[in-house]
């Protein structure tokens, strides 16, 4: 046997322990899966409840007659939270971007900003979205929004902006200070080094916490609900408290799911294309 | 390796396949005919024995209850339901009170109270889930709108069709806007009355559509720059029933003593004591 036939039989049979490590594998993910999802789907099927959980949270009849209003309900979440984002953008890098500043003459500046974001990021949002919806309109100043989808949406800007404002400073705080020197070094002036070299490394960084945020954004606008307003959540409930049966929320949370679940993917491949350049 | 290969999901997915087939078929209990020597403290199943254990919502409002206290007998529903455990024999000490908000009043598994009086309308889709008594009272709608207003001048139901309109989740009062009104923009639909009243209150709708007993209350404490505008009925029909666990024990003898207390007239006077000034809005078309 020469030595090069021996190499070729040892990668050989590593190959095959490889492919036969791999195939041991997956038939235990297979049992274990069976064992664990069915035990825990056998537990709920037999439990005493589970005729009436089955009727009240799972009849398809009810999930078909929802369905239609709750999309059309829902249509409005779509466009709350599309318009919330781009708000919510803008407002928390601008308030970043205050907190981030060094020149003393801001100083009063930074002081509100740092008030806003303590504030508005420290309120839960359901008090917001009551206090600024109901509490706005009762000023009766003329030239102040009444409507409550609008009331809505500055209630969520304002407090996922104070969230994206702190992940945008932490970006910010991130890039070493170093990277500011050399582009003052080369002659450009601080608000260039800002805007060609500090920022544009801060956002690409930050890209997954600010999408995260979004996930949360977009479960939150059901919370205008409160303000009267017919979203998928609330249509939902409409249709629950009328008919005793609680189906149209889960109709409901499909449909969350379906914008959160692609973002929360987005999300993940972010992350993993950031560790492969690293 | 991936998570979850495809021969492994699908295994899996044809095991709890069958496990969702072995899911019985729930049994629907019905509640014959009942007499009245059935119906005593000993031999009703109640949630603690001896004691009869009624439910509504927390804050409790005028004129159902007063002082938000149910346990005084005051008010339609206090005195209501304290008639029909007098009926069923329990005395006053034996009746316990338990906060039960609308929204988990209906959630399938075990109740809290024997029997739930929170102005719950009857229907039969609602009726597929949980038992009602026989209805104690028939409500009409009302519409409430600022004194001076737009609509506060409607004399029909179609003049406020272009107003904004709110009204609280769960009640009839929404399905009566549907069909009566038709109203051009959608009715906000507020969680519980009292976003309903600040609705009002702020200018954030025009007018609101509540029970006819809720808005003389509404107008006379709580919004007192609000008039009643009028009433109307809902489509079929607002009837009011007690709420209980679906196929429960006492369904038979609540619904008895309801009849009875009607047959007697004592509804009557009840409905007289606390809801009287009812009558005096007037009707819309």
């Amino acid at each position: 046997m020469t030595a090069s036939e021996a190499t070729v039989d040892r990668r050989a049979a590593r190959e095959a322990a490889k492919r036969e490590r791999a195939r041991r594998g997956q038939a235990i993910a297979a049992i274990s899966s069976v064992i664990v999802l069915g035990g825990l789907a056998a537990l709920a099927l037999t439990s005493p409840g589970w005729p009436d959980v089955r009727d009240t949270f799972f009849s398809w009849s009810a999930f078909k007659d929802a369905f239609p209003d709750v999309l059309s309900g829902f249509w409005l979440d779509v466009r709350l939270f599309l318009v919330v984002e781009i708000v919510v953008l803008v407002l928390g890098l601008v308030v970043a971007l205050i907190r981030t500043s060094r020149g003393p003459a801001l100083f009063p500046l930074r002081l509100l900003a740092t008030v806003f974001v303590d504030l508005f990021r420290g309120i839960p949002t359901i008090l917001l979205v009551y206090l600024v919806g109901f509490g706005v309109p009762a000023l009766e100043l003329s030239g102040l929004p009444t409507d409550p989808v609008v009331l809505g949406g500055i209630a969520l800007s304002l407090s996922y902006g104070g969230y994206v404002a702190e992940v945008y400073r932490a970006g910010i705080a991130s890039i070493h200070r170093s990277q500011r020197d050399a582009a003052l070094a080369i002659g450009l002036t601080e608000g260039q080094a800002l805007r060609h070299v500090i920022l544009p490394q801060a956002v690409r960084r930050v890209g997954p916490p600010l999408l995260n945020d979004f996930i949360a954004l977009q479960k939150d606008v059901a919370l205008v609900s409160i303000l009267g307003l017919q979203e998928g959540f609330r249509v939902a409930q409409i249709i629950a408290a009328s008919t005793f049966n609680y189906t149209p929320m889960l109709a409901a949370a499909l449909l969350y799911l379906c914008v959160t679940v692609p973002l929360a993917r987005v999300v993940d491949r972010m992350g993993a294309g950031g560790r492969a350049r690293v | 390796m991936p998570l979850l290969r495809p021969a492994t999901l699908l295994v899996s997915a044809l095991v709890l396949a069958l496990l969702a087939g072995c899911g019985s078929k729930s049994s629907s209990t019905t509640t014959g005919a009942v007499s009245a020597s059935d119906c005593t403290p000993s031999k009703l199943q109640t949630k603690s024995a001896g004691k009869l254990t009624v439910a509504t919502d927390k804050p409790a409002y005028p004129p159902y209850f007063e002082d938000n206290d149910p346990t005084n007998g005051r008010g339609f529903e206090s005195a209501v339901a304290y008639a029909v455990a007098n009926r069923l024999g329990f005395s006053k000490s034996d009746v316990d009170w338990t906060v039960e908000p609308f929204n988990s009043s209906y959630a399938p598994g075990p109740k809290s109270f024997d029997l739930d009086v929170n102005e719950i309308s009857i229907t039969p889709p609602r009726a597929e889930h949980v038992d009602f008594s026989a209805p104690y009272y028939t409500a009409n709608q009302a519409i409430v709108a600022a004194k001076g207003s737009d609509a506060a001048s409607a004399s029909t139901l179609a003049d406020l069709q272009s107003a904004s309109l709110g009204v609280q989740i769960g009640t009839t009062s929404l399905d009566a806007v549907n069909s009566e009104i038709q109203p051009s923009s959608d009715p906000k639909v507020f969680n519980d009355s009292n976003d309903v009243v600040t609705a009002l209150k702020e200018g954030q709708v025009d007018a609101v559509v509540v029970d006819l007993p809720t808005a003389l209350y509404l107008t006379s404490a709580q919004v007192p720059d609000a008039t009643i505008v009028g009433q109307f009925s809902a489509p079929g029909g607002d009837r009011w029933g007690a709420l209980l666990a679906k196929g429960s024990p006492l369904t038979g003898c609540v619904s008895h003593a309801i009849d009875e207390l009607r047959s007697s007239g004592e509804l009557g006077r009840i409905e007289q004591r606390w809801m009287s000034q009812a009558a005096q809005a007037p009707v819309l078309h």
